[in-house]
Protein backbone atom coordinates (compact mmCIF):
# COMPACT_ATOMS: atom_id res chain seq x y z
CA UNK A 1 0.00 0.00 0.00
CA UNK A 2 1.76 3.52 -1.14
CA UNK A 3 0.23 7.00 -0.14
CA UNK A 4 0.11 10.05 -1.89
CA UNK A 5 0.48 13.32 -1.51
CA UNK A 6 -3.52 13.57 -2.12
CA UNK A 7 -3.73 10.73 1.33
CA UNK A 8 -1.35 12.98 3.11
CA UNK A 9 -3.66 16.26 2.32
CA UNK A 10 -6.49 13.86 4.15
CA UNK A 11 -4.39 12.72 6.80
CA UNK A 12 -3.37 16.59 7.23
CA UNK A 13 -7.16 17.50 7.59
CA UNK A 14 -7.82 14.81 9.86
CA UNK A 15 -5.48 16.06 12.37
CA UNK A 16 -6.43 19.85 12.01
CA UNK A 17 -2.53 20.46 10.66
CA UNK A 18 -1.87 22.56 7.76
CA UNK A 19 1.08 21.41 5.96
CA UNK A 20 3.55 23.48 3.44
CA UNK A 21 4.08 21.95 0.11
CA UNK A 22 7.67 20.93 1.46
CA UNK A 23 6.18 19.36 4.16
CA UNK A 24 3.55 17.16 1.96
CA UNK A 25 6.54 16.03 -0.08
CA UNK A 26 8.63 14.98 2.38
CA UNK A 27 5.72 13.18 4.54
CA UNK A 28 4.75 11.68 1.31
CA UNK A 29 8.16 9.75 1.03
CA UNK A 30 8.95 9.28 5.11
CA UNK A 31 5.24 8.09 5.81
CA UNK A 32 5.33 5.42 2.58
CA UNK A 33 9.13 4.32 4.12
CA UNK A 34 7.57 4.03 7.37
CA UNK A 35 4.28 2.23 6.59
CA UNK A 36 6.34 0.18 4.19
CA UNK A 37 8.08 -0.89 7.21
CA UNK A 38 5.34 -1.82 9.11
CA UNK A 39 4.41 -4.12 6.33
CA UNK A 40 6.65 -6.74 8.01
CA UNK A 41 3.74 -7.32 10.47
CA UNK A 42 2.14 -9.09 7.84
CA UNK A 43 4.46 -12.15 7.85
CA UNK A 44 2.84 -12.81 11.34
CA UNK A 45 -0.27 -15.06 11.36
CA UNK A 46 -2.58 -13.05 13.93
CA UNK A 47 -5.69 -14.37 13.10
CA UNK A 48 -6.32 -16.30 16.58
CA UNK A 49 -4.51 -13.45 18.55
CA UNK A 50 -6.61 -11.16 20.54
CA UNK A 51 -5.41 -7.63 20.73
CA UNK A 52 -3.65 -6.12 23.27
CA UNK A 53 -5.72 -3.72 25.31
CA UNK A 54 -3.69 -3.26 28.31
CA UNK A 55 -0.41 -4.99 29.62
CA UNK A 56 -1.75 -5.15 33.88
CA UNK A 57 -4.81 -7.48 34.37
CA UNK A 58 -6.67 -4.07 35.69
CA UNK A 59 -10.03 -3.39 33.78
CA UNK A 60 -13.13 -1.06 35.08
CA UNK A 61 -11.16 1.26 37.62
CA UNK A 62 -14.46 2.62 38.63
CA UNK A 63 -14.93 5.92 41.74
CA UNK A 64 -17.49 6.90 43.53
CA UNK A 65 -18.91 10.04 41.54
CA UNK A 66 -18.86 12.44 44.75
CA UNK A 67 -19.21 15.72 44.38
CA UNK A 68 -16.05 17.83 45.11
CA UNK A 69 -14.90 20.97 45.02
CA UNK A 70 -13.25 22.67 41.59
CA UNK A 71 -10.81 24.22 40.71
CA UNK A 72 -11.29 28.32 41.15
CA UNK A 73 -11.95 29.77 38.17
CA UNK A 74 -8.83 32.34 38.34
CA UNK A 75 -6.60 29.07 38.09
CA UNK A 76 -8.10 27.60 35.76
CA UNK A 77 -7.45 30.09 32.88
CA UNK A 78 -4.20 31.23 34.36
CA UNK A 79 -3.04 29.73 30.99
CA UNK A 80 -5.63 30.67 28.83
CA UNK A 81 -4.41 32.40 25.79
CA UNK A 82 -7.83 34.60 25.53
CA UNK A 83 -10.35 34.81 28.21
CA UNK A 84 -13.59 36.78 28.88
CA UNK A 85 -15.67 36.64 32.16
CA UNK A 86 -14.15 33.78 33.41
CA UNK A 87 -14.60 31.63 29.74
CA UNK A 88 -12.45 31.09 27.07
CA UNK A 89 -12.80 33.03 23.95
CA UNK A 90 -12.70 31.18 20.29
CA UNK A 91 -14.37 32.91 17.27
CA UNK A 92 -17.63 32.42 16.71
CA UNK A 93 -19.01 29.31 15.97
CA UNK A 94 -22.55 30.79 14.90
CA UNK A 95 -23.15 33.73 13.33
CA UNK B 1 35.03 16.70 44.16
CA UNK B 2 32.05 18.79 44.84
CA UNK B 3 29.56 17.34 47.57
CA UNK B 4 27.17 16.01 44.15
CA UNK B 5 29.95 13.21 43.63
CA UNK B 6 29.52 11.73 47.11
CA UNK B 7 27.34 8.84 48.01
CA UNK B 8 23.72 9.39 49.04
CA UNK B 9 25.23 8.02 52.95
CA UNK B 10 28.19 10.10 52.78
CA UNK B 11 25.92 13.19 52.19
CA UNK B 12 23.28 12.15 54.88
CA UNK B 13 25.96 11.76 57.04
CA UNK B 14 27.74 14.91 56.10
CA UNK B 15 24.03 16.90 56.17
CA UNK B 16 23.01 15.48 59.61
CA UNK B 17 26.55 16.02 61.26
CA UNK B 18 26.20 19.92 60.13
CA UNK B 19 29.39 19.25 58.48
CA UNK B 20 27.77 20.49 55.11
CA UNK B 21 24.46 22.32 54.72
CA UNK B 22 21.41 21.90 51.84
CA UNK B 23 22.12 25.60 50.91
CA UNK B 24 25.78 24.56 50.08
CA UNK B 25 24.81 21.42 48.55
CA UNK B 26 22.09 23.78 46.17
CA UNK B 27 25.16 26.39 45.68
CA UNK B 28 27.48 23.46 44.42
CA UNK B 29 24.64 22.48 41.81
CA UNK B 30 24.12 25.66 40.50
CA UNK B 31 27.70 26.46 40.69
CA UNK B 32 28.31 23.06 38.64
CA UNK B 33 25.47 24.57 35.85
CA UNK B 34 27.08 27.72 35.13
CA UNK B 35 30.61 26.07 35.00
CA UNK B 36 29.00 23.62 32.39
CA UNK B 37 25.73 24.36 30.91
CA UNK B 38 26.99 25.98 27.82
CA UNK B 39 28.64 23.26 26.79
CA UNK B 40 25.96 21.05 27.73
CA UNK B 41 22.12 22.69 27.49
CA UNK B 42 20.34 20.41 29.79
CA UNK B 43 18.37 22.78 31.55
CA UNK B 44 15.12 24.80 29.67
CA UNK B 45 13.99 26.40 33.10
CA UNK B 46 16.07 27.07 36.14
CA UNK B 47 14.26 27.14 39.59
CA UNK B 48 16.73 29.12 41.17
CA UNK B 49 15.30 31.09 44.01
CA UNK B 50 12.42 28.49 45.10
CA UNK B 51 15.18 26.23 45.50
CA UNK B 52 17.27 28.26 47.28
CA UNK B 53 14.61 29.44 49.75
CA UNK B 54 13.48 25.50 49.92
CA UNK B 55 17.01 25.02 50.65
CA UNK B 56 17.47 27.61 53.02
CA UNK B 57 14.16 26.05 54.97
CA UNK B 58 15.89 22.76 55.07
CA UNK B 59 18.63 23.83 56.88
CA UNK B 60 16.17 25.59 59.45
CA UNK B 61 14.80 22.76 60.01
CA UNK B 62 18.05 20.24 60.45
CA UNK B 63 19.15 23.04 62.40
CA UNK B 64 16.68 22.02 64.55
CA UNK B 65 17.39 18.68 64.42
CA UNK B 66 14.54 17.20 62.85
CA UNK B 67 15.23 14.03 61.29
CA UNK B 68 15.79 13.74 57.64
CA UNK B 69 14.13 11.95 54.63
CA UNK B 70 16.10 9.53 52.63
CA UNK B 71 16.57 11.96 49.76
CA UNK B 72 15.80 15.40 52.00
CA UNK B 73 18.28 18.18 50.60
CA UNK B 74 19.48 16.61 47.49
CA UNK B 75 19.38 18.70 44.27
CA UNK B 76 16.90 16.92 41.30
CA UNK B 77 16.55 17.93 37.65
CA UNK B 78 13.08 17.15 36.58
CA UNK B 79 12.48 16.18 32.95
CA UNK B 80 10.15 19.23 31.48
CA UNK B 81 7.07 16.74 30.30
CA UNK B 82 6.32 16.32 34.12
CA UNK B 83 4.21 19.21 35.40
CA UNK B 84 5.49 20.88 38.34
CA UNK B 85 3.40 23.86 39.89
CA UNK B 86 4.53 27.42 39.27
CA UNK B 87 7.74 26.33 37.50
CA UNK B 88 7.24 26.31 33.55
CA UNK B 89 6.71 23.39 31.67
CA UNK B 90 7.38 23.15 28.07
CA UNK B 91 7.49 19.85 27.04
CA UNK B 92 10.30 21.01 24.94
CA UNK B 93 7.81 22.36 22.34
CA UNK B 94 6.82 25.95 21.50
CA UNK B 95 3.28 25.24 21.63
CA UNK B 96 3.65 25.26 25.78
CA UNK B 97 6.39 27.84 25.63
CA UNK B 98 4.34 30.13 28.10
CA UNK B 99 2.71 27.46 29.71
CA UNK B 100 2.47 27.61 33.96
CA UNK B 101 1.05 24.71 35.47
CA UNK B 102 -1.33 25.24 38.09
CA UNK B 103 -1.11 21.82 40.09
CA UNK B 104 1.98 19.39 40.80
CA UNK B 105 2.16 15.83 39.07
CA UNK B 106 2.08 12.84 41.57
CA UNK B 107 5.87 12.38 41.12
CA UNK B 108 6.39 16.41 41.50
CA UNK B 109 4.47 16.09 44.67
CA UNK B 110 6.12 12.93 46.02
CA UNK B 111 9.67 14.57 45.27
CA UNK B 112 8.61 17.47 47.63
CA UNK B 113 7.16 15.66 50.38
CA UNK B 114 10.35 14.11 49.98
CA UNK B 115 12.32 17.12 50.72
CA UNK B 116 13.95 16.83 47.37
CA UNK B 117 15.14 20.56 45.61
CA UNK B 118 14.13 20.83 42.30
CA UNK B 119 16.96 22.68 40.81
CA UNK B 120 15.15 22.50 37.21
CA UNK B 121 13.79 21.62 34.44
CA UNK B 122 15.40 19.82 31.62
CA UNK B 123 15.45 19.40 27.87
CA UNK B 124 13.92 16.37 26.20
CA UNK B 125 12.51 15.64 22.83
CA UNK B 126 9.41 17.36 21.95
CA UNK B 127 6.53 15.96 23.54
CA UNK B 128 9.25 12.62 24.34
CA UNK B 129 9.68 12.13 20.36
CA UNK B 130 12.87 11.13 19.36
CA UNK B 131 15.82 9.41 20.93
CA UNK B 132 18.25 12.21 20.34
CA UNK B 133 17.58 15.22 22.01
CA UNK B 134 17.71 16.56 18.44
CA UNK B 135 13.85 17.15 18.28
CA UNK B 136 13.73 19.56 21.42
CA UNK B 137 12.13 22.67 20.01
CA UNK B 138 14.97 24.79 22.02
CA UNK B 139 18.71 23.72 22.00
CA UNK B 140 20.30 20.39 21.12
CA UNK B 141 21.71 19.09 24.64
CA UNK B 142 25.20 17.80 24.30
CA UNK B 143 26.40 14.47 25.11
CA UNK B 144 29.10 15.35 28.50
CA UNK B 145 31.72 12.46 27.21
CA UNK B 146 31.63 13.89 23.61
CA UNK B 147 30.15 17.02 22.95
CA UNK B 148 29.52 16.32 19.33
CA UNK B 149 27.68 13.62 19.98
CA UNK B 150 23.72 13.19 20.97
CA UNK B 151 23.11 12.37 25.14
CA UNK B 152 20.48 10.05 23.61
CA UNK B 153 16.27 10.76 23.65
CA UNK B 154 14.02 11.88 24.79
CA UNK B 155 15.27 11.88 28.19
CA UNK B 156 19.07 13.32 26.52
CA UNK B 157 18.69 16.18 29.10
CA UNK B 158 17.85 14.24 32.28
CA UNK B 159 20.73 11.68 31.45
CA UNK B 160 23.36 14.47 30.39
CA UNK B 161 22.29 16.43 33.79
CA UNK B 162 23.83 13.77 35.72
CA UNK B 163 26.67 12.77 33.58
CA UNK B 164 27.71 16.26 34.01
CA UNK B 165 27.31 16.10 37.89
CA UNK B 166 24.64 19.46 37.14
CA UNK B 167 21.95 17.30 39.95
CA UNK B 168 22.09 14.65 41.91
CA UNK B 169 19.66 12.48 40.14
CA UNK B 170 17.09 13.34 37.67
CA UNK B 171 13.75 12.03 36.85
CA UNK B 172 12.54 10.87 33.19
CA UNK B 173 10.35 9.31 31.19
CA UNK B 174 10.37 6.48 29.18
CA UNK B 175 7.85 5.22 26.15
CA UNK B 176 10.03 3.18 23.74
CA UNK B 177 13.41 3.95 25.77
CA UNK B 178 13.40 7.13 26.80
CA UNK B 179 15.30 6.49 30.11
CA UNK B 180 17.66 3.92 29.46
CA UNK B 181 19.04 5.07 26.37
CA UNK B 182 19.89 8.19 27.24
CA UNK B 183 21.32 6.58 30.46
CA UNK B 184 22.95 4.11 28.14
CA UNK B 185 24.75 7.09 26.04
CA UNK B 186 25.81 8.86 28.91
CA UNK B 187 27.17 6.18 31.44
CA UNK B 188 24.64 6.78 34.21
CA UNK B 189 21.97 4.46 35.49
CA UNK B 190 18.34 4.87 33.72
CA UNK B 191 15.70 2.61 35.59
CA UNK B 192 12.16 2.33 33.61
CA UNK B 193 9.37 0.79 36.34
CA UNK B 194 6.94 -1.74 35.43
CA UNK B 195 4.23 0.37 33.48
CA UNK B 196 2.08 1.55 36.54
CA UNK B 197 4.19 1.03 39.25
CA UNK B 198 4.60 4.63 39.09
CA UNK B 199 1.69 6.90 38.14
CA UNK B 200 1.58 8.91 35.04
CA UNK B 201 -0.77 11.52 36.74
CA UNK B 202 0.55 15.14 35.83
CA UNK B 203 2.99 13.48 32.73
CA UNK B 204 2.56 15.02 29.78
CA UNK B 205 0.80 12.58 27.75
CA UNK B 206 2.51 10.84 24.34
CA UNK B 207 1.52 7.34 24.25
CA UNK B 208 -0.34 6.48 27.56
CA UNK B 209 0.18 2.59 27.53
CA UNK B 210 3.60 2.90 27.11
CA UNK B 211 4.53 5.92 28.71
CA UNK B 212 6.16 5.66 32.45
CA UNK B 213 8.36 8.03 34.46
CA UNK B 214 11.93 6.99 36.33
CA UNK B 215 14.74 7.62 38.16
CA UNK B 216 18.25 8.61 36.24
CA UNK B 217 21.29 8.10 38.84
CA UNK B 218 25.13 7.68 39.11
CA UNK B 219 24.47 4.22 40.65
CA UNK B 220 21.98 1.39 41.48
CA UNK B 221 21.19 2.13 44.89
CA UNK B 222 20.48 5.48 44.67
CA UNK B 223 18.06 4.58 41.86
CA UNK B 224 16.42 2.42 44.46
CA UNK B 225 15.97 5.25 46.45
CA UNK B 226 14.50 7.43 44.27
CA UNK B 227 12.05 4.46 43.12
CA UNK B 228 10.86 4.00 46.41
CA UNK B 229 9.87 7.96 46.47
CA UNK B 230 8.08 7.88 43.42
CA UNK B 231 6.23 4.18 43.33
CA UNK B 232 3.06 3.27 44.79
CA UNK B 233 -0.74 3.11 43.83
CA UNK B 234 -2.46 6.45 42.65
CA UNK B 235 -6.11 7.04 42.58
CA UNK B 236 -5.53 9.79 40.32
CA UNK B 237 -4.67 7.38 37.70
CA UNK B 238 -6.48 4.77 36.41
CA UNK B 239 -3.80 3.19 34.91
CA UNK B 240 -1.91 3.19 38.37
CA UNK B 241 -1.12 -0.76 39.57
CA UNK B 242 -2.81 -1.14 42.97
CA UNK B 243 0.58 -3.66 44.35
CA UNK B 244 2.46 -3.26 47.22
CA UNK B 245 5.51 -1.27 46.99
CA UNK B 246 8.49 -3.51 48.44
CA UNK B 247 11.82 -2.24 50.19
CA UNK B 248 14.04 -1.96 47.01
CA UNK B 249 17.21 -0.95 49.14
CA UNK B 250 16.65 -4.09 50.95
CA UNK B 251 17.01 -5.88 48.29
CA UNK B 252 20.41 -4.82 47.15
CA UNK B 253 22.28 -7.59 48.74
CA UNK B 254 24.87 -8.24 46.31
CA UNK B 255 24.44 -11.63 46.09
CA UNK B 256 23.18 -13.23 42.71
CA UNK B 257 23.92 -16.67 43.00
CA UNK B 258 21.46 -19.02 41.33
CA UNK B 259 20.22 -16.38 39.53
CA UNK B 260 18.92 -17.37 36.06
CA UNK B 261 19.87 -15.12 32.95
CA UNK B 262 18.29 -15.56 30.01
CA UNK B 263 20.24 -13.61 26.83
CA UNK B 264 17.91 -13.22 23.89
CA UNK B 265 20.40 -14.25 20.94
CA UNK B 266 18.26 -11.53 18.93
CA UNK B 267 19.89 -8.66 21.45
CA UNK B 268 23.14 -9.63 20.75
CA UNK B 269 23.13 -10.46 17.06
CA UNK B 270 23.37 -8.36 13.83
CA UNK B 271 23.22 -4.72 13.94
CA UNK B 272 24.63 -4.73 17.34
CA UNK B 273 28.24 -2.86 17.41
CA UNK B 274 31.06 -6.21 18.34
CA UNK B 275 32.91 -3.28 20.76
CA UNK B 276 29.28 -3.09 22.60
CA UNK B 277 28.56 -7.06 22.53
CA UNK B 278 31.85 -7.59 23.63
CA UNK B 279 31.51 -5.71 26.99
CA UNK B 280 27.76 -6.85 27.34
CA UNK B 281 29.77 -10.54 26.68
CA UNK B 282 31.89 -9.28 29.96
CA UNK B 283 29.61 -8.46 32.00
CA UNK B 284 27.90 -11.85 31.54
CA UNK B 285 31.07 -13.51 32.88
CA UNK B 286 30.77 -11.08 35.74
CA UNK B 287 27.47 -12.62 36.85
CA UNK B 288 29.51 -16.16 36.25
CA UNK B 289 31.84 -15.75 38.59
CA UNK B 290 29.17 -14.01 41.05
CA UNK B 291 27.05 -17.36 40.90
CA UNK B 292 24.56 -16.64 38.19
CA UNK B 293 23.95 -19.08 35.31
CA UNK B 294 23.16 -17.58 32.16
CA UNK B 295 21.70 -19.44 28.70
CA UNK B 296 20.87 -17.90 25.45
CA UNK B 297 17.53 -17.97 24.09
CA UNK B 298 15.49 -16.84 21.31
CA UNK B 299 12.55 -13.74 21.66
CA UNK B 300 11.05 -14.31 18.40
CA UNK B 301 8.99 -11.31 17.79
CA UNK B 302 11.65 -8.74 18.69
CA UNK B 303 11.81 -8.29 15.10
CA UNK B 304 8.58 -7.09 14.75
CA UNK B 305 8.81 -4.56 17.97
CA UNK B 306 10.08 -1.19 15.68
CA UNK B 307 7.30 -1.49 13.59
CA UNK B 308 4.58 -2.54 16.06
CA UNK B 309 5.80 0.72 18.76
CA UNK B 310 5.80 3.04 16.09
CA UNK B 311 2.26 2.50 14.86
CA UNK B 312 1.07 2.15 18.28
CA UNK B 313 2.78 4.93 20.00
CA UNK B 314 2.10 7.35 17.24
CA UNK B 315 -1.80 5.96 17.91
CA UNK B 316 -1.75 7.18 20.97
CA UNK B 317 0.35 10.05 20.06
CA UNK B 318 -2.54 11.59 16.97
CA UNK B 319 -5.35 10.79 20.02
CA UNK B 320 -3.14 12.80 23.19
CA UNK B 321 -2.38 15.84 21.35
CA UNK B 322 -5.48 16.48 19.90
CA UNK B 323 -6.08 17.97 22.99
CA UNK B 324 -3.64 20.95 21.72
CA UNK B 325 -6.03 22.97 20.06
CA UNK B 326 -5.13 26.64 20.90
CA UNK B 327 -8.09 27.19 23.13
CA UNK B 328 -7.19 26.62 26.94
CA UNK B 329 -3.38 26.89 27.34
CA UNK B 330 -0.72 27.45 24.77
CA UNK B 331 -0.58 28.86 21.67
CA UNK B 332 -2.61 30.37 19.86
CA UNK B 333 -2.73 31.94 16.23
CA UNK B 334 -2.89 35.67 15.60
CA UNK B 335 -6.46 36.09 13.25
CA UNK B 336 -8.08 32.79 12.87
CA UNK B 337 -11.13 33.19 9.92
CA UNK B 338 -13.34 30.63 12.25
CA UNK B 339 -12.41 27.93 15.39
CA UNK B 340 -11.75 25.02 12.92
CA UNK B 341 -9.07 27.36 11.27
CA UNK B 342 -7.56 28.44 14.80
CA UNK B 343 -7.39 24.91 15.94
CA UNK B 344 -5.52 23.81 12.42
CA UNK B 345 -3.32 27.23 12.54
CA UNK B 346 -2.36 27.27 16.65
CA UNK B 347 -1.31 23.29 15.97
CA UNK B 348 0.95 23.97 12.74
CA UNK B 349 2.75 26.68 14.24
CA UNK B 350 3.07 25.17 18.25
CA UNK B 351 4.25 21.79 16.64
CA UNK B 352 7.63 20.80 15.51
CA UNK B 353 8.37 18.28 12.21
CA UNK B 354 8.81 14.64 14.41
CA UNK B 355 5.27 15.53 16.45
CA UNK B 356 3.70 16.58 12.86
CA UNK B 357 4.89 13.31 11.40
CA UNK B 358 3.92 11.14 14.52
CA UNK B 359 0.53 12.84 14.22
CA UNK B 360 0.01 12.26 10.70
CA UNK B 361 1.58 8.29 11.09
CA UNK B 362 -0.99 7.99 14.20
CA UNK B 363 -3.72 9.39 12.90
CA UNK B 364 -3.38 7.15 9.13
CA UNK B 365 -3.16 4.25 11.01
CA UNK B 366 -6.54 4.97 12.95
CA UNK B 367 -8.25 6.24 9.97
CA UNK B 368 -11.17 4.39 8.37
CA UNK B 369 -10.13 1.57 6.34
CA UNK B 370 -6.65 1.39 7.65
CA UNK B 371 -7.36 0.81 11.47
CA UNK B 372 -7.51 -3.01 11.15
CA UNK B 373 -4.47 -2.69 9.00
CA UNK B 374 -2.21 -0.87 11.16
CA UNK B 375 -3.56 -0.12 14.66
CA UNK B 376 -5.14 -3.55 15.30
CA UNK B 377 -2.67 -5.87 13.98
CA UNK B 378 -0.33 -3.88 15.82
CA UNK B 379 -1.95 -4.60 18.58
CA UNK B 380 -1.94 -8.38 17.89
CA UNK B 381 1.80 -8.74 17.49
CA UNK B 382 2.14 -6.36 20.73
CA UNK B 383 0.28 -9.68 22.46
CA UNK B 384 2.89 -11.63 20.69
CA UNK B 385 5.73 -9.84 21.88
CA UNK B 386 4.45 -9.65 25.22
CA UNK B 387 4.23 -13.36 25.32
CA UNK B 388 7.96 -14.11 24.48
CA UNK B 389 8.43 -12.37 27.99
CA UNK B 390 5.75 -14.57 29.58
CA UNK B 391 7.63 -17.79 28.27
CA UNK B 392 11.12 -16.28 28.43
CA UNK B 393 10.53 -15.70 32.35
CA UNK B 394 9.12 -18.74 32.98
CA UNK B 395 12.61 -20.32 33.01
CA UNK B 396 14.69 -17.12 33.93
CA UNK B 397 14.86 -14.87 36.91
CA UNK B 398 16.20 -11.77 34.25
CA UNK B 399 16.91 -11.60 30.62
CA UNK B 400 20.20 -9.67 29.75
CA UNK B 401 21.39 -7.59 26.57
CA UNK B 402 22.40 -4.03 25.80
CA UNK B 403 20.43 -1.11 26.23
CA UNK B 404 21.04 0.22 22.44
CA UNK B 405 23.23 -1.45 19.69
CA UNK B 406 25.92 1.23 19.37
CA UNK B 407 27.37 4.09 21.77
CA UNK B 408 25.91 7.86 21.02
CA UNK B 409 26.33 8.94 17.19
CA UNK B 410 27.00 12.30 16.12
CA UNK B 411 24.62 15.14 16.24
CA UNK B 412 23.07 15.84 12.96
CA UNK B 413 23.85 12.29 11.68
CA UNK B 414 20.60 10.63 11.40
CA UNK B 415 18.32 13.70 11.43
CA UNK B 416 16.76 13.47 8.39
CA UNK B 417 16.34 9.86 8.37
CA UNK B 418 13.34 9.12 10.73
CA UNK B 419 13.57 5.28 10.49
CA UNK B 420 17.31 4.78 11.04
CA UNK B 421 17.00 7.48 14.29
CA UNK B 422 13.69 4.80 14.97
CA UNK B 423 15.75 1.42 14.71
CA UNK B 424 18.39 2.71 17.55
CA UNK B 425 15.45 2.27 20.17
CA UNK B 426 14.91 -1.89 18.80
CA UNK B 427 16.75 -3.04 21.88
CA UNK B 428 14.21 -0.99 24.59
CA UNK B 429 11.11 -1.28 23.03
CA UNK B 430 10.25 -4.89 23.13
CA UNK B 431 10.39 -4.14 26.69
CA UNK B 432 7.80 -1.71 26.81
CA UNK B 433 5.64 -3.35 24.57
CA UNK B 434 5.35 -5.79 27.27
CA UNK B 435 5.19 -3.56 30.03
CA UNK B 436 8.17 -4.85 32.12
CA UNK B 437 10.96 -3.01 34.42
CA UNK B 438 14.26 -2.92 32.85
CA UNK B 439 17.27 -1.09 34.33
CA UNK B 440 20.69 0.40 32.06
CA UNK B 441 23.91 0.44 33.68
CA UNK B 442 27.49 1.48 32.62
CA UNK B 443 29.28 -1.55 31.41
CA UNK B 444 32.62 0.38 30.08
CA UNK B 445 33.49 2.01 27.24
CA UNK B 446 33.66 1.60 23.63
CA UNK B 447 36.18 4.03 21.64
CA UNK B 448 35.90 6.22 24.26
CA UNK B 449 31.80 6.09 25.03
CA UNK B 450 29.53 4.51 27.50
CA UNK B 451 28.13 0.84 26.59
CA UNK B 452 24.88 0.35 28.91
CA UNK B 453 24.23 -2.92 30.27
CA UNK B 454 20.16 -3.61 30.15
CA UNK B 455 18.45 -5.97 32.93
CA UNK B 456 14.85 -6.58 32.22
CA UNK B 457 12.64 -8.53 35.16
CA UNK B 458 9.41 -10.02 35.22
CA UNK B 459 6.45 -7.53 35.94
CA UNK B 460 6.51 -5.72 39.21
CA UNK B 461 10.09 -7.34 40.27
CA UNK B 462 12.49 -4.10 40.02
CA UNK B 463 13.63 -5.76 43.09
CA UNK B 464 15.54 -8.42 41.75
CA UNK B 465 16.13 -5.85 38.33
CA UNK B 466 17.93 -4.08 41.07
CA UNK B 467 19.33 -6.35 43.22
CA UNK B 468 21.32 -8.21 39.74
CA UNK B 469 22.32 -4.66 38.35
CA UNK B 470 23.62 -3.18 41.88
CA UNK B 471 25.35 -6.61 42.30
CA UNK B 472 26.98 -6.09 38.88
CA UNK B 473 27.75 -2.54 40.19
CA UNK B 474 29.59 -3.98 43.28
CA UNK B 475 31.53 -6.14 41.31
CA UNK B 476 32.94 -3.31 38.41
CA UNK B 477 34.55 0.17 38.65
CA UNK B 478 32.25 1.15 35.48
CA UNK B 479 29.82 3.69 37.24
CA UNK B 480 32.60 5.45 38.96
CA UNK B 481 33.68 6.75 35.29
CA UNK B 482 33.13 10.31 34.52
CA UNK B 483 33.57 12.11 31.53
CA UNK B 484 36.15 14.81 31.21
CA UNK B 485 34.40 18.78 31.00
Amino acid sequence: MSIGIQDVEHVAKLARLNLSDDEKERFTEQLNAILKYAEKLNELNTDDVQATTHVLPIKNVMREDEVRPSLPIERVMANAPEEEDGQFKVPAVLD
Amino acid sequence: MTPLDMTLAELRQALTDRKLSVSELVDASYQRITATEEQVQAFLTLNEEAAREQARQLDGRLAEGAALNMLAGLPAGVKDNIVTEGLRTTCASRFLDNYNPIYDGTVSRKLKAADVVTIGKLNMDEFAMGGSNENSAYQVTRNPWDLERVPGGSSGGSAASVAAGQVYFSLGSDTGGSIRQPASYCGVVGLKPTYGLVSRFGLVAFASSLDQIGPITKNVEDSAHVLQAIAGYDKMDSTSANVNVPNYAEALTGDVKGLRIGVPKEYIGQGVDPKVKEAVMQALQVFERLGATWEEISMPHTDYAVATYYLLASSEASSNLARFDGVRYGVRADNPDNLLDLYHQSRSQGFGTEVKRRIMLGTYALSSGYYDAYYLKAQKVRTLIKRDFDQAFERYDILLGPTAPTTAFRIGEQINDPLAMYLNDILTIPVSLAGVPAISVPCGLADGLPVGLQLIGKPFDEATVLRAAHAFEQDTEHHKLRPQL
